[in-house]
C-alpha cells in the first residue's frame, strides 16, 4: 500500500504521473449484474473510488471474493481478481499476500461465506493480521442461492430453509471479530450512507493490517423491507465518532443526530457498541496499529538468489553425505 | 544342530575373557531393534543405517512405528524401532524377514513374532533385567516367552544391557540405545570410529557432555560384544566413488522443494507427512523460504494456490484425510490453470484409517478427485532418489503446463531410509524469476493454443493482464460464460495439456527382457520389492519381466507396445482388489486394483491384478508367490 519512494527523473516522473493517472472509469469492468437496488452495487461504487483517489495501480491491486453475489464484486474491477470457491476468499488472499507483500489486496465476501463455511478462516485471519481489506457484504440471507437462512439472519427470519422462521439467533460478526485476540481494525457501515462507506473503506484500506468491515447490505431480492426501519429512521442509526474515527460531515450529522464520540482505542466500550443492532453502531469501532503483520513477521528480505538456494541446499546435503573413502568434502 | 542354538552366555563368567567369535560372511542381514515407545530404539537403528552406510554397504531402513504416541509399556502393540536392511550390494527395500532383533523387553519381541516379522531362527539379542524383576507377573511373562522362544528355535541371547550401562550412567534406561547400537557395530564388524562420528552427528544439538556419554555407551555395547558374544558377522561392501545422501522419503521431498526453488509451501499436519515439513520449518526458512501452517488443509491448499497465482509456484504437502479436504480447492486450481504442487504421502484409508502404516489407496481418487473433469499431473516416486527428483519434475511442469502435479508418495517411502548419489544443484531447478512485463495489447489471459492447450499465464503486477480469475466456466478473457461452445473449448483446452505433456516423456524401460511370459507392473514405492522378485526369477531363467511406471497421468508413450510382447501381465499394488476365489467374486462383480483397472480401460488388454492392504510395505517373498501362481 506504502510506496517504496526512490529516485527519478522530472520527466519520468511526469510520464509515470500521466501512465499512473487514473480515473474512475479506468477501474470499472462490465455491467454488474446484480439485481436493482442491491447493496453490493453501492459497495462497488465505493471501493472504485477508492481505487481512484488512492490512484491505486490496477495491475497491483486484487480483489478476491468466494462464492454468493457480493463474491461477484471482482469481476467488475478493472484489477486483477480473484473469484475462487465458497468460503475460501481468505486463505487464496493470504496467500497472494505472503507472496506479494507489495500488492494491494482486497477480500469480497457475504455472510454464508464469510461467517458460515469459512468461519474457520476468517477468525484465523484475524489471528494472522495481514494487510488485507475485508469487506463483509452482510445481507443476512444466501442470495445467490435463493433465500436460505444465514448465521447472520435474525431469529424469525422467513427462508426456504426456515419457512416457519429461522430458530436460531443470528451470530454478530463483530463481537466475534472483536472476540479474537490480533484483532486489528473492525469497522461497521451500512450500504444506503455513501459518505459513511467510503470514509470506512478508506480508512480500512490505510489500516497496516487486517481490516475488518461488516457492511449491513440490502438485499431487495429476498429480504425487500429487511432494513426499512433503519433506512426510514436515521435514529437507528448510531454514529461512532472520533479524531482517530470518523470524522462527520455537518450535513450528515444534521440527518444523524444519534452520535456517540468513540475512541477505537477503547476495545470494551467497542465490544459493547458492537453488541448493539439497533441502533446498528455504524464507524470504526476499534483499531490497533501496533499488531505486527504475518507477512513482515514471516517474509524473508534477502533477495533469494541460486546461490543462496545451492548454498543452503549443500549445508543441508552436507548432514546427510556419506563421503567414500579419500573424498575431499567439498 | 543350529549354530548358538540355546546359548545363554553366561555374563558373568565370560565377561573380560573373550569367548571365541565364530565369523560369519553374509551376503546380506536384516536386522531390527525394538523398544517401549521412548526408549530410543528408533535413533539407534536410524544411527545404525546410517553407519552402514558410511561404511559403503546397500541399506534400506523402515520404522516401526506403534499407532499410539505412548502405548503402555511392554506391550505387544507398543513396538517402537527400525529394521534395517543391510546388503553387499544396494538394497532397494526392506526385504523380507528378520535375521537378528535386539529387543528391550519380550512383550515388544512377541509382537513382531506374532506377525511373523522374524525368520526361522532368528538371533534375538534380549534385555535379560526382566528376569529378576521383583514384580512377579513381569518375571514370569519374561521366563514363559523365554522358553517358548527358545522352544520355537530362536537363537536367544540373555543380555543385561540396563546393569552394563548402570556402570556408565544413572539413567541406564534412556542410555541402552547407544549400548545396544555398540554391541551391533561389533557384531556386523563395522568401524568404531565412523560410529562414534555418527552418533556425535546424532546428538549434534546437545551439549559435549550428552554427546560424550553417549559415546562411552556405544563404546561399552562395542566392547561387551566383543567379549561376550560368540558371533561375528562380515558383509563385504562395494564401495561407491561418489558421495551418498542417507535419508527418508519424506526428507528426500523437502530436499527437492528446497532444490526446486519453491519459495512457500503451505501445510496442515497430518501423518506420515508431516515431518517433510517439519524439515522445512528448519531448513527452508535458512534460504528465505516459507512454511505457512494453515488452519486445515482447505485453507493450506487455497492459499498455496493463492501464492502461485501471484506468480510463485507453491507446494502443498498432506497426507490422505487432508488431501480429501483439498479436492475443491484443487479442481478451482485446475480450472484456474495455476500452476500448484500437491504432495500427497498416502496412508492407509479411508477415513483416518491406519495413519502409520502404508498403503497406495489414493491413486484414482488423485486421478479423477475433485469434481467434474479436472485433469491434473500425477506422478509416484518409486524410490527416495526419485522423491527428490520428483518435486523439482512437478514444478516445472507445473509452471510450463500451468496445471495442477500430485506426486503420490507413500508411508513407506516416507519413514524408509536408503542412501542415493548426493545432487549437484543445478540452477535449471529453479523456479524462474516472475514475468511482470506488460502483457501486449490484445493478449487474452486464456488465449488457449488450439493444438496443445497452453496458454501464457498472466500475474498481478502484469500491466494490461488485468482480469478476474474465475472457478466458473469462463471464455478466453475469463468472462463467466457458461456457452455450450465456451464450454466445450475450456474442457478441450484443460484437457488436452495432459496430451501434450505426454507427447514429451519417453516411453518406460522394461526391467527384464521386453518379451515374455509374464509382465508384473507396479507404480510408486512398491518397485523394490518387485524388481527385486523379478530379477530372481530372471536368474532361475524365467521368462518374467517387470514395467514400474512412474508417470500415471499421462502415462508414458509405448506402453501399449510393452504389453503387447507378454503372454501373461499382472499388476502388483498395495490397495484393494476382490479376491477372484471370493465364493461371490466373479468377472462380472470382482473390483480390480487401481492400476490394473486403469491398465485395462486404456490399453484393453486382459491384465489381472494381485494386491493387498496389509499397511506394511510389499516384500520381496510376497511378489515371488505371486509371480510363481501366475507363470503356473
Ligand atoms: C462448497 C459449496 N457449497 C455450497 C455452494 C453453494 N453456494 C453458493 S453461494 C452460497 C451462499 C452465498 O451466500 P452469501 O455468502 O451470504 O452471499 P450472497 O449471495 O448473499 O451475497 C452457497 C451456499 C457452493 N458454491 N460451494
Ligand atoms: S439476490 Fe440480493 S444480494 Fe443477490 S444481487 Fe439480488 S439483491 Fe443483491
Amino acid at each position: 500500500m506504502k510506496a517504496a519512494t526512490q529516485t527519478i527523473s522530472a520527466s519520468e516522473c511526469l510520464l509515470r504521473m500521466y501512465d499512473e493517472h487514473h480515473e474512475i472509469e479506468d477501474y470499472q469492468k462490465g455491467v454488474p449484474r446484480w439485481c436493482t437496488g442491491c447493496g453490493d452495487n453501492a459497495i462497488l461504487t465505493a471501493v472504485q473510488r477508492l481505487c481512484r483517489d488512492e490512484g491505486l495501480l490496477p495491475e497491483k491491486t486484487v480483489f478476491v471474493s468466494g462464492i454468493g453475489c457480493s463474491s461477484r464484486l471482482p469481476h467488475y474491477m478493472n484489477t486483477y481478481g480473484f473469484h475462487g470457491i465458497h468460503g475460501r476468499a481468505l486463505p487464496v488472499a493470504e496467500g497472494i499476500k505472503l507472496a506479494r507483500p507489495e500488492l494491494d489486496v482486497f477480500v469480497n465476501t457475504g455472510d454464508g461465506d464469510c461467517c458460515s463455511i469459512g468461519a474457520a478462516h476468517w477468525i484465523h485471519a484475524i489471528r494472522y493480521n495481514m494487510d488485507l481489506t475485508m469487506m463483509l457484504h452482510d445481507n443476512q440471507i444466501y442470495g445467490l442461492t435463493k433465500k436460505q437462512a444465514s448465521p447472520t439472519s435474525p431469529i424469525g427470519t422467513k427462508s426456504n430453509t426456515t419457512p416457519r422462521g429461522s430458530y436460531l439467533e443470528a451470530l454478530n460478526p463483530l463481537t466475534v471479530t472483536l472476540g479474537i485476540s490480533n484483532v486489528s481494525f473492525v469497522a461497521q457501515v451500512v450500504d444506503w450512507i455513501p459518505e459513511v462507506l467510503y470514509q470506512v473503506v478508506s480508512s480500512a484500506f490505510h489500516h497496516k493490517g487486517f481490516s475488518f468491515i461488516r457492511i449491513v447490505q440490502r438485499c431487495p431480492e429476498w429480504l425487500p423491507k429487511q432494513m426499512d426501519p433503519w433506512m426510514h429512521d436515521p435514529q437507528r442509526i448510531l454514529l461512532l465518532h472520533h479524531e482517530n474515527g470518523l470524522e462527520i460531515s455537518p450535513s450528515l450529522a444534521k440527518v444523524y443526530t444519534k452520535m456517540e464520540e468513540h475512541d477505537p482505542a477503547n476495545m470494551n466500550r467497542a465490544r459493547e457498541i458492537a453488541s448493539s443492532d439497533d441502533p446498528i453502531p455504524v464507524g470504526i469501532l476499534y483499531r490497533d496499529d501496533d499488531i505486527p503483520c504475518y507477512e513482515d513477521v514471516r517474509h524473508d528480505p534477502r533477495l533469494r538468489t541460486a546461490e543462496m538456494v545451492k548454498n543452503g541446499l549443500n549445508a543441508e546435503l552436507d548432514k546427510f553425505t556419506v563421503w567414500p573413502e579419500g573424498a575431499t568434502h567439498v | 544342530m543350529q549354530l548358538g542354538d540355546n546359548i545363554k552366555p553366561n555374563v558373568s563368567a565370560t565377561n573380560g575373557n573373550h569367548v571365541n567369535r565364530v565369523s560369519a560372511r553374509l551376503k546380506e542381514h536384516i536386522v531390527e531393534i525394538i523398544s517401549d515407545s521412548g526408549e530410543g530404539a528408533q535413533k539407534c537403528g536410524q544411527s545404525f543405517g546410517s553407519i552402514v552406510a558410511q561404511m559403503g554397504h546397500g541399506v534400506w531402513t523402515v520404522e516401526i512405528i506403534p499407532a499410539e504416541i505412548r502405548p503402555p509399556a511392554r506391550s505387544v502393540a507398543g513396538a517402537s524401532g527400525n529394521r534395517i536392511r543391510i546388503g553387499e550390494k544396494r538394497v532397494t527395500n526392506g526385504g523380507n524377514e528378520t535375521d537378528l532383533v535386539v529387543a528391550f523387553n519380550e512383550q515388544v519381541l512377541l509382537g513382531r513374532v506374532r506377525s511373523n516379522e522374524l525368520k526361522p531362527g532368528c538371533t534375538i539379542l534380549l534385555e535379560s533385567m526382566w528376569r529378576d524383576d521383583q514384580n512377579p507377573s513381569i518375571k514370569n511373562s519374561y521366563i514363559e516367552t523365554y522358553d517358548q522362544l527358545v522352544a520355537a528355535g530362536y537363537r536367544v541371547y540373555e543380555i543385561p544391557m540396563e546393569e552394563e550401562c548402570h556402570k556408565h550412567v544413572t539413567d541406564s534406561r534412556r542410555g541402552k540405545n547407544m549400548f545396544a547400537l555398540g554391541m551391533l557395530c561389533s557384531s556386523y564388524s563395522l568401524d568404531l570410529q565412523i560410529a562414534r562420528n555418527q552418533v556425535a552427528l546424532t546428538f549434534g544439538k546437545k551439549s559435549a557432555a550428552v554427546i560424550n556419554t553417549n559415546i562411552e555407551l556405544l563404546e561399552a555395547g562395542f566392547a561387551w560384544a566383543e567379549a561376550n558374544l560368540d558371533f561375528r558377522y562380515e558383509i563385504p561392501s562395494s564401495k561407491t566413488t561418489e558421495p551418498q545422501i542417507v535419508v527418508n522419503g519424506n526428507t528426500a521431498l523437502a530436499l527437492g522443494v528446497l532444490a526446486s526453488g519453491m519459495e512457500i509451501c503451505a501445510m496442515y499436519p497430518i501423518t506420515p507427512a508431516t515431518s517433510a515439513s517439519h524439515y522445512l520449518s528448519d531448513a527452508f526458512e535458512k534460504v528465505g523460504g516459507i512454511v505457512h501452517q494453515a488452519e486445515d488443509e482447505i485453507a493450506a491448499c487455497a492459499f498455496a494456490i493463492g501464492a502461485s497465482y501471484a506468480g510463485k509456484c507453491t507446494v502443498t504437502i498432506t497426507s490422505g484425510p487432508g488431501y480429501s479436504l483439498k479436492q475443491e480447492a484443487i479442481g478451482l486450481a485446475v480450472m484456474g490453470e495455476i500452476p500448484l504442487v500437491v504432495v500427497n504421502v498416502m496412508r492407509g484409508g479411508p477415513s483416518t484409517g491406519q495413519p502409520t502404516k502404508t498403503e497406495q489407496g489414493d491413486l484414482m481418487t488423485t486421478i479423477f478427485g475433485s469434481h467434474g473433469d479436472a485433469p491434473k499431473v500425477v506422478i509416484a516416486p518409486g524410490t527416495i532418489e526419485e522423491c527428490f527428483y520428483s518435486v523439482i519434475t512437478a514444478r516445472k511442469i507445473a509452471e510450463t503446463f500451468n496445471m495442477v502435479v500430485v506426486i503420490l508418495s507413500d508411508a513407506n517411502l516416507a519413514t524408509s531410509q536408503q542412501p542415493f548419489t548426493r545432487p549437484t544443484f543445478d540452477e535449471a531447478w529453479m523456479a524462474p524469476p516472475i514475468d511482470q512485463s506488460a502483457v501486449p495489447a490484445g493478449a487474452k489471459p486464456y488465449d488457449w493454443d488450439p493444438k496443445t492447450g497452453l496458454a501464457r499465464r498472466f500475474i498481478p503486477g502484469q500491466p494490461g493482464g488485468m482480469h478476474t480469475l474465475t472457478g466458473l466456466a469462463h471464455d478466453v478473457n475469463s468472462h463467466v460464460a457458461y456457452d455450450p461452445e465456451i464450454n466445450q473449448q475450456g474442457m478441450r483446452a484443460r484437457s488436452l495439456k495432459l496430451a501434450a505433456l505426454q507427447k514429451t516423456l519417453m516411453p518406460p524401460t522394461v526391467f527384464g527382457d521386453p518379451t515374455g511370459d509374464l509382465l508384473v507392473i507396479g507404480w510408486g514405492s512398491t518397485k523394490g520389492a518387485i524388481e527385486e522378485a523379478v530379477e530372481e526369477f530372471r536368474e532361475e531363467g524365467k521368462r518374467v519381466s517387470s514395467l514400474h511406471l512412474t508417470f500415471i497421468q499421462p502415462m508414458p508413450p509405448g506402453i501399449k507396445e510393452i504389453l503387447a510382447g507378454f503372454k501373461k501381465i499382472i499388476t502388483i499394488e498395495n490397495n484393494w482388489s476382490d479376491d477372484p476365489n471370493d465364493e461371490i467374486i466373479d468377472e462380472t462383480n470382482r473390483r480390480y486394483s487401481a492400476l490394473a483397472m486403469l491398465l485395462r480401460s486404456r490399453y484393453l488388454f486382459d491384465i489381472d491384478c494381485w494386491s493387498e492392504c496389509r499397511g506394511t510395505p510389499l516384500k520381496p517373498n510376497t511378489v515371488r508367490r505371486v509371480i510363481l501362481e501366475a507363470l503356473s
